[in-house]
């Protein structure tokens, strides 16, 4: 039993950076806008709040600092992607090559350093109810955050005025712009909001995940992530279910390699990596009746005046 | 005040073959900055990054030898992008092609094997990676699957198959367990052009890679195919050219020439398999198919430029003390001008300001 619940605590410990960054990603993409520089903002999110928290001894600042981090990054995007209108595959690149760059720039100094990772909630009498006890009421801040998060986006796009006209420029911008709503605002608000969860979600490495920063390690977390938003046909419920899928996968080939199972461990390793392939390459043959995605998504828009 | 775009009528060439040298300006103005935050001297940091290296004949060599992978591969990207189909796991290709033809080193190694052994690698190699960029390929042209993604997610599955190796069944016996396969024999070793230097033979392989692709695009049919493809699919699918059939021939080639690139990186300046065999070539490659304008011989000076970067960036480090991930950043920043001076090529930019402007409710 205890293994189980070590096991369900580690997924959800896993499946949280994923969640984050790829629910800000998927309000991104319902404004028309692909960001593929996740991975980038995600990796200075990492440094950035690694730096914060050593520096201030706070974890709620270290989360602060990764999520200024991401939106600064992502400013940059917007300025390149709608106020430049480049291309944003290629700008989305870019701004992951920068990020890998500045991110071991920032944390160069941080490395081998150690921090008091962030604790976990710790209510007496709840806590402490066997079975679900701990699932529930025993873990960080971050993971109910993220959930939070999901339903609040959810609400905001299902369920409001804003949410719909933002649904609406990433459907067809050129209606849009016609009704009068500002399409490049709009657009740069949701960029700047995928930034910041893509730099929460880095930061939640350091600070919650392992209490150390190493170069490099989001581990291609943030490609995984804008998978996740295909997989869940850029609907927030199914991000759920997608982000603890794979934060299953990933844990599975951990716990493969404790228990001493006689495959390579490399092979395991590149389970989650595999498997968005897997599911990319199943999910696109199940719809091959029409794309549920934005209609303009990763197309340029220039208003004409 | 407010940044407005106004399409130009038609695309400004002069723009177009100045922009690349706009963008490297704004690119030096703001490592100097960079170089001013970090408390290091900006003009020595500079001399070290962009001129010593030129100064001496065993630096020229190395950026010769550090260009070479990046032109083959940015070669083969170029193809793709011109395609419009976006090929971003060179890297792991490059991996892939490594592996392949270090298993016939591998498997011939001590034995009295003839000068068969190169040829084959190279082949073989090339044929790994064509193979390895076909999966992403298809899963699209078949499925629909993004591209980005799939040939993205490859890159670490191959880095990690390349790590099970060399740590696994193709680890040398008298390696002291460092995770490398023996030094490959001299049959498995790509020959160098100036004795006891580093310039090899497979500069000119990619000298020759430039001038094949050159020809395919200026004056063959496939080449304007994919040139169309790319810049008017609508165009295109008028003309009757098949975009998936497209697809699938510029991810081969690029992979071929990313396998390529990977075998003789590792039979010649590496001399044996280990992890570690690219400092992100397929990454950097993707600077330089932009920065060269999709363009084979604009790609022969980017590819020379972004190597100098690496050279000039390690002469920072010894000399100044400069981290090596500046080298990075500057090439982060590059590619993020050469796009938005890219920008100018078809917009003017326009400054306006909020009273001039006729009231548009939310405007």
């Amino acid at each position: 039993m205890e293994l189980i619940e070590a096991i369900i605590l580690a997924v959800l410990a896993a499946s949280t950076p994923l969640l984050i960054a790829a629910t800000g990603e998927l309000v991104t993409e319902r404004s028309g806008v692909l960001n593929l520089g996740v991975e980038g903002m995600m990796i200075v999110g990492a440094a950035c709040g690694f730096a914060g928290a050593w520096l201030t001894g706070s974890i709620f600042i270290g989360a602060l600092f990764g999520i200024v981090a991401g939106t600064l990054m992502s400013l940059v995007f917007a300025l390149m992607a709608l106020g430049l209108a480049v291309n944003q595959v290629a700008t989305g690149l870019a701004l992951t090559i920068l990020g890998v760059g500045l991110s071991g720039l920032i944390g160069a100094g941080f490395v081998g350093e150690r921090i008091t990772p962030a604790l976990h909630l710790n209510i007496p009498g709840l806590t402490d109810i066997p079975l679900v006890g701990r699932v529930l009421f025993g873990e960080d801040a971050f993971v109910y955050f993220s959930l939070a998060l999901v339903v609040g986006v959810w609400w905001f796009l299902y369920r409001t005025r804003p949410g719909l006209i933002l649904r609406a420029c990433g459907d067809n911008h050129v209606s849009a712009h016609a009704l009068g709503y500002p399409v490049l605002r709009i657009r740069a608000l949701a960029v700047m909001f995928g930034g910041a969860c893509a730099g929460l979600a880095g930061a939640y490495l350091p600070l919650a995940y392992t209490p150390f920063f190493i170069p490099g390690m989001t581990a291609g977390r943030g490609w995984i992530a804008l998978a996740l938003v295909v997989f869940s046909s850029w609907r927030p419920g199914r991000l759920v279910v997608g982000a603890y899928l794979f934060g299953a996968v990933t844990i599975l080939q951990l716990h493969a390699q404790g228990w001493g199972v006689g495959i390579p461990s490399q092979l395991m390793s590149a389970l989650p990596y595999l498997a968005t392939v897997v599911v990319l390459v199943l999910l696109s043959r199940a719809r091959t009746g029409g794309s549920t995605a934005p209609a303009a998504l990763g197309t340029v828009f220039v208003p004409d005046r | 005040m407010q940044l407005v775009l106004e399409k130009r009528a038609e695309r400004s060439n002069t723009i177009a073959l100045i922009s690349p040298l706009i963008a490297i300006g704004l690119t030096i103005v703001t490592m100097v900055i960079l170089f001013a935050i970090l408390g290091k001297n900006p003009l020595l940091a500079l001399y070290a990054y962009f001129i010593a290296p030129l100064t001496d004949s065993y630096s020229l060599q190395e950026i010769a030898v550090k260009a070479t992978p990046l032109v083959m591969i940015a070669i083969g990207l170029s193809l793709c992008y011109l395609a419009n189909a976006w090929n971003i796991g060179a890297e792991g290709q490059f991996l892939i092609g490594a592996v392949a033809g270090s298993w016939i080193a591998v498997k011939t190694q001590g034995t009295d094997a003839g000068g068969w052994v190169l040829p084959v690698m190279l082949v073989l190699a090339a044929a790994a990676g064509a193979l390895y960029a076909l999966i992403p390929a298809i899963c699209k042209v078949k499925f629909g699957a993004s591209e980005i993604l799939t040939s993205l997610m490859l890159v670490y599955v191959a880095d990690l198959f390349l790590d099970y190796l060399v740590r696994g069944p193709w680890r040398d016996p008298h390696g002291f367990n460092f995770p490398t396969t023996a030094e490959f024999d001299p049959v498995a070793t790509v020959p160098l052009l100036i004795e006891g230097g580093r310039l090899h033979l497979g500069s000119i392989i990619a000298l020759l890679v430039v001038a094949a692709v050159a020809i395919l695009l200026g004056r063959t049919i496939k080449g304007f195919e994919i040139r169309v493809v790319g810049a008017a699919p609508r165009a295109a699918r008028f003309g009757g050219f098949n975009s998936n059939q497209l697809i699938i021939l510029t991810f081969a080639v690029s992979g071929a020439l990313a396998g390529l690139a990977g075998i003789i990186e590792v039979a010649g300046p590496v001399g044996h398999l280990q992890p570690g065999i690219s400092p992100g070539y397929g990454f950097t490659a993707i600077i330089v198919a932009f920065l060269g304008r999709l363009n084979p011989l604009g790609i022969l000076i980017a590819g020379l430029f972004l190597a100098l970067t690496f050279i000039g960036g390690e002469q920072a480090q010894i000399a100044m003390k400069i981290p090596l991930d500046v080298t990075k950043v500057f090439q982060g920043i590059l590619l993020f001008y050469v796009l938005a001076c890219d920008s100018l090529i078809l917009y003017r930019f326009k400054l306006v300001f909020p009273k001039r402007q006729v009231a548009r409710g939310t405007h």
